[in-house]
């Protein structure tokens, strides 16, 4: 339980000149609920998107440091970068299914990446995912349906159950409930749960009571520092931090 | 940022936390006095006035439950919450022995006492002193206050022996005495248990600051404690 999925080693990340990290190191736990949190601007969705390289897409970004996910730096030249987002799959803070039927949101990523033989074996990967995504239950008798009929939160377990359908290892997810109800948020949460028993979780949320509520492990970034690193009962209880304490008590930030 | 709102709760909860502390001081100190002086019916005035210190209790509690669940306290802000709770606990059930010692005085009646009081209001003001202070290490947030009034359990820990030792004799010396010697044994015995009490509100003080959960021993001579006997609250 206790095993590293990603270690990350004196990370500096940079837009243009402006330093957007400063020096992270921190090791993340496999089959575990990792939080970040820190008022916006402080960096955390920065450090989040480093994971799989999301960032890459930014122009003018460069990175400095190592991200090891099972021991391989993930930045260097001869990672393959297709097949890192497939191993380390990112939820984004508004559900956005493509324009089609349920299906098709969840076979899509199979689909391109080939892991699916047979039309069965396709339908098969569907179930599953949706099943892992506790959606299938509420979908099953209208695969065909327009995804984006859906409610806001069954559309964000959707967007789960497309990150799950092609089999990654770490899922990232960003402000995944900031556009849900309460009650889809505690869906979320309840998912999350079940989720960590096959994958890496970590979550960059605003909501501290999130964080406190759904993580077994919680980061505190403050101007692109990681500040402090601990156990979500301890971080929330005894900080070690006055800068951690300030910003969780409410009186800083 | 300030958080005016919540420190002003948090700073009326702590407020009547101590309140409630005076009212339990006063009660420690006067149970014993009332029973000096075997006034009955001023022991019947503090029994009643028990209820008073109960229905405070409980109005904190609410308050503080309350705040918990409106305002989501973290860290330190929750650890004060939770150590209210347990401090407010911890002053009801010294309030309770007090209470129990004004009914030992009514008890006794209008028998003359077998012996004059002379440790027994010493237990108490030692008690009276250590609850004193712990509350003021509360709100000073001191720690070595907190850490250093629990040596002194070890003082009321001798009153109680010496108490006990000598009602020994007074029953050794007239069987008659056995009645009044347990019931004065009683009230020594719940000064004892308000001071142990006391410790656990030192605790809390510790763990306030501290976030560190620990249980102060203070006792130096355990195998020579006198049996217990049961408290009457």
């Amino acid at each position: 339980m206790d095993r590293i999925k990603i270690s990350v080693e004196g990370l500096n990340f940079y837009y243009g000149e402006k330093r957007a990290l400063t020096d992270i190191s921190i090791q993340i736990r496999d089959q575990q609920i990792t939080a970040l949190i820190g008022p916006s601007g402080c960096g955390k969705s920065t450090f989040l998107r480093c994971l799989n390289r999301m960032n890459d897409t930014i122009p003018d970004t460069r990175v400095e440091g190592r991200v090891l996910l099972d021991g391989q730096d993930i930045n260097s030249p001869d990672t393959d970068v297709v097949m890192l987002r497939q191993r380390v799959g990112l939820v984004f803070q508004r559900p956005n299914p493509f324009p089609q039927s349920v299906f098709d949101n969840v076979a899509f990523g199979p689909r391109v990446l080939g892991l699916a033989r047979k039309r069965e074996h396709l339908t098969d990967i569907v179930e599953e995912s949706l099943r892992n995504a506790s959606l299938w239950e509420e979908v099953k008798d209208n695969l065909r349906q327009d995804a984006l009929n859906l409610s806001l939160g069954q559309q964000q377990r959707l967007c789960i159950a497309r990150v799950i359908a092609v089999k990654p290892e770490v899922i990232l997810m960003d402000e995944p409930c900031s556009a849900l109800d309460p009650i889809a948020t505690l869906e979320i949460e309840d998912l999350m749960q079940r989720l960590k028993k096959q994958y890496c979780i970590v979550i960059v949320t605003h909501n501290m009571q999130q964080a406190a509520r759904a993580s077994d492990w919680t980061g505190f970034f403050w101007l692109g520092e990681l500040v402090e690193f601990s156990l979500t009962n301890s971080l929330f209880t005894h900080p070690q931090k006055k800068r951690t304490e300030d910003y969780i008590t409410g009186r800083a930030g | 940022m300030p958080r005016d709102t919540f420190d002003r709760e948090l700073q009326y909860l702590q407020d009547e936390m101590l309140v409630l502390g005076s009212m339990v001081e006063d009660a420690v100190s006067e149970c014993v006095e009332l029973l000096r002086r075997r006034d009955l019916e001023g022991s019947r005035r503090l029994i009643a006035r028990d209820h008073a210190i109960n229905e405070r209790r409980f109005a904190i509690e609410n308050d503080t439950l309350a705040l918990i669940a409106t305002q989501q306290p973290m860290a330190g802000d929750l650890r004060t919450l939770a150590s209210i709770l347990e401090i407010t606990t911890e002053l009801e059930r010294i309030g309770d022995y007090a209470k129990g010692i004004a009914r030992v005085n009514l008890m006794i009646g209008e028998e003359p006492l077998i012996k004059p009081l002379i440790d027994i209001p010493r237990m108490a003001e030692k008690v009276r002193s250590m609850l004193h202070r712990a509350l003021e290490a509360f709100v000073r947030r001191d720690v070595e206050l907190a850490r250093a009034i629990p040596k002194e359990d070890n003082e009321v820990d001798s009153l109680y022996n010496q108490v006990y030792r000598e009602l020994l004799t007074y029953i050794l010396a007239d069987p008659k005495n056995i009645e009044q010697a347990n019931h004065l044994l009683w009230v020594a015995h719940n000064l004892e248990r308000s001071a142990d009490r006391v410790i656990n509100i030192c605790e809390r003080v510790i763990f306030t600051v501290t976030g560190q959960l620990m249980e102060m021993d203070t006792k130096e001579n355990e195998e020579e404690e006198p049996p217990a006997v049961h408290s009457i609250n």
